[in-house]
C-alpha cells in the first residue's frame, strides 16, 4: 500500500506537485496518467525518495518513508525508467541480479531467479545471459530492466514510461508481461505513462494528473463516462473516448447468453473492440462467445446502463 | 563579456606595469635580498628580455601555424588521405618528445644562441596545430560537407567557407597550446644560450641569486598568462563568430 | 591484406576501373614515396656521421657512401605491397645502424684514441624516416605481427648492442664511461616521476571527485590549476627554492628529511602541482563516462554512492582516468627533466651538464634516454587500456 498524505513539492518557485493525497492498495496495478509537466513523475520518484519532498508525507505499508533508512527502502522498491539505465559493464544477468547482490542473497538463488526472470520475461533468446546491453534490442533491454525491477520480489514496483521508447508490438508484448507478472505475483505496481490507452488498457485505477493536482481519480471505465469537468474529458478524448471504452470493456460483460450465432466464435474475455474488429472483416452483426451465447453489433452500440 | 575580457587582459598590463617598475625596484630588492651585491638583473634591460622572448615565440608560432595548417589541410584531402595516419602518428609521438629534449637536440644542429631554440620551438610548435587541424576538420559533421557538395561548392571552395570555419575553434585551441609551450621552453632556451626572459632565471640558479630568479620568474609568468590570455579571447571569439 | 600490386593489371580490365585501380595504388604507395624521398634527400644532403677529435669539440662531416643510401631507399620505394614495404622498412631500420657501426670502425683506424664518430642528422633523419615507413606498413598486418615486427628491430639493435657491435660509436662510449652516473640518474628520474604521479594520484582523484560532485566549485578549482600550468616549468620551479629554503630553516627537522631550496622536494611539489590538472580534468571526465539515467537507476534501485562509485562509475570511468594519467606520466618525464636546474637530479642533469660542457654525446644520452622513457610510459598506459577495456 502507498498513500500520499497532503504531498508537496516544488522546485525553486515552480510548484510541480500541490498538496496532492492518494492512496494505491495493495495488489493493484495504479497508473498515472498526464502530460509532460504534469508532475506525474516527480511523485513517482517521492516513493523511492529519488525526489525529496517539501511538505506532507508519503507511507509504504503505512510506514514514513522519510523515517526509513534511505537504501533499504529503495532495495524494497522495485524500480524501471524509459531509458532503462542498464549498467553497460555488466552482463544482462549480472544487470538482473544487481538489488539480489546488494541485498546479499545466496549465489544459488540468485541464479535460480535470474534463470526464472529470464524465462519469465521471454528472454529466451539462448546464450543471452552473458550478453552485454549494447548487443541488445531496445525491446530486449527494456525488458532486462523490468527483470532488473523485479528480481528482488519487491511488494511494491514503481515504473516510469517503461515502455515510452518501444515500437508498438513490442510495447504490446511487454504490456501484457508485466500485467500479467503483476496480476499473479499480486504485486502493488505504480506506473507513469503519458499515453491514455496504455493506462487504460493496465490500469485497475487510473488517475490523471494536470498541473500537479489529480484531476480524477477512478476505473477506466468510470474516467470514459464521467469525466470530472471539460479538461479531463478533453483528455480522455471526448466522443473518441467511446472507442477507447470498447477497449477497456469486454465481451463477456455485454454477451446474451442466450442467443446463438453462425461463425467463428470469439473469447468471453475478448474486449468489445477486439469483437468488433472480426464483425467488420466477416461483415457480421453478430458473432458467437466460445461456451455459448453471443454478442451483438447492437449491443457494442448501444452501451447497456 | 566586459568583465570576461578585462580578466584575459589583465595579465598583459601586469607584465607593462612590472616591466614600468621593475627597474626601478632596486631598493626593494636589496631591502628584501640584502645579502646581494648586485640585486637588480643588469646584463641586459627587462624590455628588450621580453621583446626578445616574445618575438622568439611569435616567430615560431607563425611558423608553427603555417606548417602545421599545411600538413594537416593535405593530409585531409582526397589525394593524402593514406598519409593522415603517418601525419597523426607523428603529431601524436611527437609530442610524447618533452620541450627540453627537442631543444637539446637542436643544440648539436645549429650551436649555441637563439637558432636551435626557434628550429625547437618551431618543431614541436608544429604538433598541436597539426594535431588540432586534423581533429578540427576530421570533426566536421558529413552532413555540411554533403551539403556542400549538394550546392555545387568546389573543393577549395569548400574548405575555405565550410571546413576551415567549422575547424577554427579547435584549431585556435592548437595554437594558443603551441604558444603557451613555446614561452616555456623558449625560457629554457636560456640555457643553450637564447636572449630570453629565462637569462634571469639561469643565471640567479648558477649564481646563487634569488633576486635575479624571482626578477625572471614573475616577468615569464606574466608573459605566459598573456599569451594565454590573448590567445584564449581569440579562441572564444572565433569559436563563437567562425571567420 | 592481400597485395594490391597483384591486383593491378590482371587479365582485362575496363580503362576506367584500371584508372581507378591505379589511383587506389598511388593513394596505398603515397606515404612510401613521401617518406622515401625524405629519407633521400637525409642520406644525400646531411651528414650520416661527424667526426670529432675528442668528446668535448665538435666535429666534421665524414661522406662517401651517398650511392649506398640512394640505393637502399630506392629499393625501399620499389618493395611493393603492405607486407613488402614492412619488410624493406625493418631492414632498413637495421641496416642503418649497422652502416654506422662499421664505418665507425673503418674511419677509427688509425685515429687517436679520443676521437668520437657521432650519429649525424643525416642518420637520424633517416632512422626515423626508416620507422615511420614501418608504422605505416604495419597499419594493415594483422597485430600479432605487427608486435613480432617491432620486436624484431628492438630486440636485433639490443642484442648487436650486448655483443659490442656499436662499441665504435660515440653514443655507446658516452655511455659506457658514464655507466654508474647514467644509471643513478635513470633511476633517480623514474623515481622523481613515479612519487609524482602517485602523489598527483591520491590527491587528484579524491579533488576530482569533489569537483565532480560540486560543479561549481571545480569549475574554479580547474580554473586555478589551469592558470597554474600556463606559468613556464623553469619560472615555477625557480620560484619554489625561496618558500622551500625557508621552510627548511624554520624547520630544522624537515631539513634533516632532505628537505631545502633545492632538491627533489620542491621539484615533487612542482611537478604535482602541473600533474593535477590532468588528473581532475580526467577524473571529472571519467565519472562523467556514466550516463545520468544508469547513475539513477543505480540509486533507484538502492545502491549507496559508495557501492555506485565503486561498481558502476569506477569500471566505467577507469579507462578514462588511465586516459589522463598516460598525458601526466609523458608530461612529468619530461618536466622532471627541467628539475634538474634547480638540483633534483634525474636525465636533466645530462642534458643540462652537457650543454654546459658542450659534450653533444652527453646531451644526446640523456635526451634519448628521456624520450626513451616517455615513449614507454605512453605504451605502458596504452597497453594498460587496452587490457581493461570496459569489459575487463
Amino acid at each position: 500500500m502507498i498513500e500520499f498524505d497532503h504531498v508537496r513539492k516544488a522546485f525553486g518557485d515552480h510548484v510541480v506537485i500541490e498538496d496532492l493525497s492518494l492512496r494505491v492498495e495493495d495488489g493493484e496495478f495504479f497508473v498515472l496518467v498526464g502530460p509532460s509537466g504534469s508532475g506525474k513523475s516527480t511523485l513517482l520518484r517521492t516513493v523511492n525518495r529519488l525526489v525529496p519532498i517539501d511538505g506532507g508525507r508519503v507511507l509504504v505499508d503505512g510506514q514514513d518513508v522519510a523515517t526509513q533508512p534511505i537504501e533499504a527502502l529503495r532495495r524494497g522498491i522495485g524500480y524501471a525508467i524509459q531509458s532503462v539505465g542498464l549498467f553497460p559493464h555488466r552482463t544482462v544477468a549480472e544487470n538482473i541480479a544487481v538489488v539480489p547482490r546488494l541485498l546479499g542473497w545466496p549465489e544459488a538463488e540468485i541464479d535460480a531467479r535470474v534463470a526464472e526472470l529470464i524465462a519469465l520475461l521471454k528472454l529466451d533468446e539462448p546464450g543471452i545471459a552473458g550478453r552485454y546491453p549494447d548487443t541488445l534490442s531496445g525491446g530486449q533491454a527494456q525488458r532486462v530492466g523490468v527483470a532488473r525491477a523485479l528480481a528482488a520480489r519487491p511488494k511494491i514496483v514503481l515504473m516510469d514510461e517503461p515502455f515510452g521508447a518501444l515500437d508498438p508490438l513490442t510495447r504490446e508484448s511487454l504490456q501484457a508481461s508485466v500485467k500479467q507478472i503483476q496480476r499473479e505475483t499480486g504485486t502493488t505496481m505504480l506506473f507513469v505513462t503519458h499515453d491514455m490507452d496504455e493506462a487504460f488498457r493496465l490500469g485497475d485505477r487510473v488517475a490523471l494528473m494536470l498541473d500537479g493536482r489529480l484531476a480524477q481519480v477512478g476505473t477506466p471505465l468510470a474516467l470514459i463516462r464521467s469525466p470530472a469537468d471539460e479538461r479531463v474529458n478533453e483528455f480522455v478524448g471526448g466522443t473518441r473516448a467511446y472507442l477507447r471504452e470498447l477497449a477497456v470493456r469486454r465481451v463477456r460483460d455485454s454477451m446474451r447468453r442466450d442467443e446463438a450465432a453462425e461463425g467463428d466464435a470469439v473469447s468471453p474475455d475478448a474486449t468489445l473492440q477486439d469483437a468488433l474488429g472480426v464483425m467488420l472483416a466477416e461483415r457480421r452483426e453478430r458473432l458467437p462467445v466460445q461456451g455459448g451465447g453471443a454478442i451483438l453489433l447492437s449491443d457494442i452500440v448501444v452501451r447497456p446502463r | 563579456m566586459g568583465c570576461r575580457r578585462l580578466r584575459a587582459l589583465a595579465p598583459l598590463l601586469i607584465l607593462i606595469a612590472l616591466l614600468v617598475a621593475l627597474p626601478h625596484a632596486g631598493g626593494l630588492f636589496h631591502a628584501w635580498f640584502p645579502e646581494l651585491s648586485h640585486p637588480l638583473y643588469w646584463r641586459t634591460s627587462f624590455v628588450e628580455l621580453t621583446l626578445a622572448h616574445a618575438a622568439l615565440v611569435g616567430i615560431a608560432t607563425l611558423i608553427a601555424v603555417i606548417v602545421g595548417l599545411a600538413l594537416g589541410i593535405l593530409a585531409t584531402r582526397e589525394a593524402g588521405r593514406s598519409l593522415l595516419p603517418t601525419v597523426r602518428a607523428v603529431a601524436v609521438i611527437g609530442q610524447t618528445f618533452p620541450p627540453v629534449a627537442v631543444l637539446a637536440i637542436a643544440v648539436p644542429l645549429l650551436g649555441f644562441g637563439a637558432a636551435p631554440t626557434l628550429l625547437a620551438l618551431s618543431l614541436y610548435g608544429v604538433l598541436p596545430v597539426l594535431g588540432q587541424t586534423v581533429a578540427g576538420l576530421d570533426q566536421v559533421p558529413a552532413s555540411a560537407l554533403h551539403a556542400a557538395d549538394g550546392m555545387g561548392y568546389g573543393r577549395w571552395r569548400r574548405l575555405w567557407e565550410v571546413e576551415l570555419p567549422l575547424a577554427a575553434g579547435p584549431i585556435m585551441a592548437g595554437v594558443r597550446l603551441s604558444a603557451i609551450v613555446s614561452v616555456g621552453t623558449a625560457t629554457i632556451g636560456s640555457a643553450v644560450g637564447a636572449a630570453t626572459l629565462g637569462a634571469p632565471i639561469v643565471e640567479g640558479l648558477v649564481g646563487n641569486n634569488t633576486a635575479y630568479v624571482v626578477q625572471g620568474a614573475l616577468l615569464v609568468g606574466a608573459l605566459a598568462l598573456s599569451v594565454d590570455g590573448l590567445l584564449g579571447l581569440a579562441e572564444k571569439r572565433i569559436r563563437r563568430h567562425p571567420l | 591484406m592481400g597485395d594490391a600490386s597483384r591486383e593491378n593489371g590482371t587479365g582485362p580490365v575496363a580503362p576506367r576501373e584500371r584508372r581507378r585501380a591505379q589511383s587506389a595504388l598511388l593513394q596505398q604507395r603515397l606515404p612510401v614515396v613521401v617518406l622515401c624521398v625524405i629519407g633521400l634527400v637525409a642520406g644525400l644532403a646531411l651528414p650520416f656521421l661527424n667526426i670529432a677529435p675528442n668528446r668535448l669539440l665538435s666535429g666534421h662531416a665524414s661522406g662517401g657512401q651517398q650511392g649506398v643510401f640512394a640505393l637502399l631507399w630506392l629499393v625501399a620505394a620499389a618493395a611493393g605491397g603492405w607486407r613488402g614495404g614492412a619488410v624493406a622498412a625493418v631492414l632498413l631500420a637495421l641496416v642503418l645502424p649497422l652502416i654506422a657501426a662499421v664505418d665507425a670502425t673503418l674511419l677509427l683506424h688509425h685515429k687517436p684514441p679520443t676521437t668520437r664518430i657521432q650519429l649525424g642528422a643525416g642518420f637520424w633523419v633517416m632512422w626515423l624516416a626508416a620507422a615511420l615507413l614501418l608504422l605505416d606498413r604495419l597499419r594493415h598486418v594483422r597485430a600479432g605481427w605487427r608486435a613480432v615486427a617491432w620486436a624484431v628491430v628492438v630486440v636485433s639493435l639490443v642484442v648487436g648492442g650486448w655483443q659490442g657491435v656499436f662499441d665504435d660509436l660515440a653514443l655507446v662510449r658516452e655511455w659506457q664511461a658514464q655507466r654508474g652516473a647514467f644509471t643513478d640518474a635513470l633511476a633517480s628520474h623514474v623515481t622523481l616521476s613515479l612519487i609524482t604521479l602517485g602523489v598527483a594520484l591520491t590527491i587528484g582523484a579524491p579533488l576530482g571527485y569533489l569537483a565532480w560532485r560540486a560543479r561549481r566549485a571545480g569549475g574554479t578549482l580547474l580554473s586555478v590549476l589551469a592558470f597554474l600550468q600556463t606559468i613556464p616549468s623553469l619560472a615555477l620551479f625557480a620560484l619554489l627554492i625561496g618558500p622551500f629554503a625557508w621552510l627548511a630553516r624554520e624547520w630544522p627537522a624537515l631539513a634533516a628529511l632532505g628537505f631545502g631550496g633545492t632538491g627533489a622536494a620542491p621539484a615533487v611539489f612542482a611537478l604535482v602541482l602541473y600533474a593535477l590538472l590532468p588528473v581532475v580534468r580526467y577524473t571529472v571526465t571519467g565519472l562523467d563516462a556514466v550516463p545520468a539515467d544508469t547513475r539513477e537507476a543505480a540509486r533507484g534501485l538502492g545502491m549507496t554512492r559508495g557501492q555506485l562509485l565503486l561498481r558502476v562509475q569506477l569500471p566505467l570511468g577507469w579507462p578514462v582516468l588511465l586516459a589522463g594519467l598516460r598525458i601526466v606520466a609523458v608530461q612529468t618525464i619530461g618536466l622532471a627533466a627541467v628539475a634538474a636546474l634547480i638540483g633534483a637530479g634525474g636525465l636533466g642533469r645530462f642534458v643540462f651538464l652537457g650543454i654546459g660542457q658542450g659534450a653533444t654525446d652527453m646531451v644526446l644520452l640523456g635526451t634519448l634516454a628521456i624520450i626513451g622513457l616517455a615513449l614507454a610510459a605512453d605504451l605502458l598506459f596504452q597497453a594498460m587500456m587496452a587490457a581493461t577495456g570496459r569489459r575487463a
